[in-house]
């Protein structure tokens, strides 16, 4: 037996992948369908979600993918959306993937969440629940997500606590409703919630397209944060809080993914498999189907999911930086959705020719003071009509 | 709050140990992660079933490795565990 103290692996998944030798995936996150009753506009699912309607995969069909990757070494297992309860049968992908030995998270906004379907998840095995708010307000979470729908997840939560389960809350932080951080936390902290994820918007898909409306100003964050720290020291560790600011705000880039095709692998309604929620509006990379191929010859085998994996397909300033193995150069869709090239350093790195794309949209952060009224013409919300526009 | 060395211990609520073949290790599920757990500290959590206290988990692991003196590397850990909000009083 080796020392135990000294050698506490907290760096898991993340550091055993580098290295020639290629692990299996070890997360898996099903979007079993983009079909969602909110529109909200900070959505990260591609803006052409609508394509995907008439190719979702059959419950068969998921099942297969699932125990492939599940033979594959695959233990997280991330069912969400689009809104995941659209599916019927949720409750059957619930129960075989825990049966297969998932620890299963449902990724939901809690609408469509009746206290039947949860005792159905309860049963099959389902591990944790994750509820998203668009904010502490009815007002706001009803506009944001163009819908009616506060009052529905107040009750969704008294029924997560009901069956048992940690309160798991992510709450998208942006411009719009980062002021109420206060009034947010106190209704998490009246919700008696174990979690707290307060991310910012990643500007992605329709977040990218609403980034002006989206990106808070540096004072916004600053003094949010100063406010989820007071939160943390009066409430330890009764209530965990994770802040996430804006990777914009950095000036290195988020090691996205852990590295491409490392850790993570995302299957999307039609069957697509990709290293990432985004990766789709990536050209030229031909991703394989879950329908036509095992998840081993994806993984392994692929073009797509070898493309930008390990450190050799990296040009400079990445290939010779010392943080390579850190940051693993950042974001492979924010390279190319800002320079049009994936293969470019994220420019998020300060070290990156292209990082006045950055700099300039800070500081527009700064400058914009945009009443709701005005903006509002101007926003784009996450619906199928303007889906089907992308398409 | 430090851990209670002779009072039975738990995981906590949304924490799952479980043996994984393909990572050949023991590996410890939760909502927003995983860690896959080194040789030894797999050993020690999987003792973990809410009736066996820090002490218990000593002993036996002593009976098994005769002569090594794990005492303080086994409390170590479990308070690391502990601090970490894996495991909890039972």
């Amino acid at each position: 037996m080796t020392k135990a103290g000294s050698s506490v692996p907290e760096a898991s998944a993340a550091s055993q992948i580098a290295g020639p030798h290629v692990a299996g995936p070890l997360w898996v996150n099903a979007e079993i369908t983009y079909k969602c009753p909110l529109h909200c506009v900070f959505c990260y699912n591609p803006l052409d979600y609508a394509s995907t309607f008439d190719k979702e995969l059959t419950t068969d069909q998921w099942l297969k993918a699932l125990r492939e990757a599940r033979e594959l070494g695959a233990v997280q297992l991330g069912l969400s959306g689009g809104e995941p309860l659209m599916r019927d049968d949720l409750e059957i992908i619930i129960a075989e993937a825990s049966n297969m030995g998932y620890y299963v998270n449902l990724l939901t906004s809690g609408v469509g969440l009746t206290e039947k379907r949860l005792a159905a998840f309860k049963a099959g095995g389902l591990d944790q629940i994750q509820l998203s708010f668009q904010d502490s307000t009815k007002k706001l979470n009803d506009f944001l997500s163009s819908t009616k729908t506060f009052d529905l997840k107040l009750n969704v939560a008294k029924l997560i606590k009901q069956y048992d389960y940690p309160m798991v809350l992510n709450i998208v932080l942006h411009r719009q409703n980062i002021d109420h951080i206060e009034q947010i936390l106190q209704m998490a902290e009246s919700m008696q919630a174990d979690h707290v994820e307060l991310a910012n918007s990643q500007y992605y898909a329709w977040a990218f397209k609403n980034r002006e409306y989206l990106m808070p100003s540096r004072d916004q964050l600053e003094r949010a944060e100063t406010v989820c720290n007071q939160f943390r020291e009066r409430l330890g560790n009764t209530m965990k809080l994770y802040f996430v600011v804006p990777d914009y705000y950095a000036d290195r880039p988020k090691a996205c993914m852990n590295g491409w095709g490392a850790v993570f692998l995302n299957i999307a309604p039609d069957g697509l498999a990709l290293p990432c929620h985004e990766a789709r509006m990536l050209p030229g990379l031909d991703f394989p189907n879950v329908r036509d191929h095992d998840v081993r010859s994806i993984w392994f085998d692929s073009h797509a999911f070898n493309a930008y994996r390990g450190n050799s397909w990296m040009p400079e300033p990445c290939r010779s930086c010392d943080e390579k193995e850190k940051d693993f150069g950042g974001c492979r869709c924010q390279a190319f959705m800002l320079t049009g090239d994936a293969a470019n350093t994220d420019p998020v790195c300060s070290k990156s020719p292209h990082h006045t794309l950055i700099t300039d949209q800070v500081a527009l952060a700064q400058r914009l003071n945009l009443r709701e009224d005005e903006v509002k013409p101007l926003i784009v919300f996450r619906d199928d009509r303007n889906s089907r526009l992308y398409t | 709050m430090s851990l209670p060395h002779d009072k039975a211990l738990r995981f906590a609520k949304q924490y799952k140990l479980q043996w994984e073949s393909a990572q050949n290790a023991w590996v410890l599920l939760y909502p927003e992660g995983l860690v896959k757990l080194a040789g030894s500290a797999g050993e020690i959590l999987q003792r973990i079933d809410g009736s066996t206290s820090a002490l218990d988990i000593v002993s036996t692991l002593e009976a098994i490795y005769p002569g090594a003196d794990l005492k303080q590397d086994v409390i170590d850990f479990l308070e690391h565990a502990h601090d970490k909000g894996w495991i909890i009083s039972a």
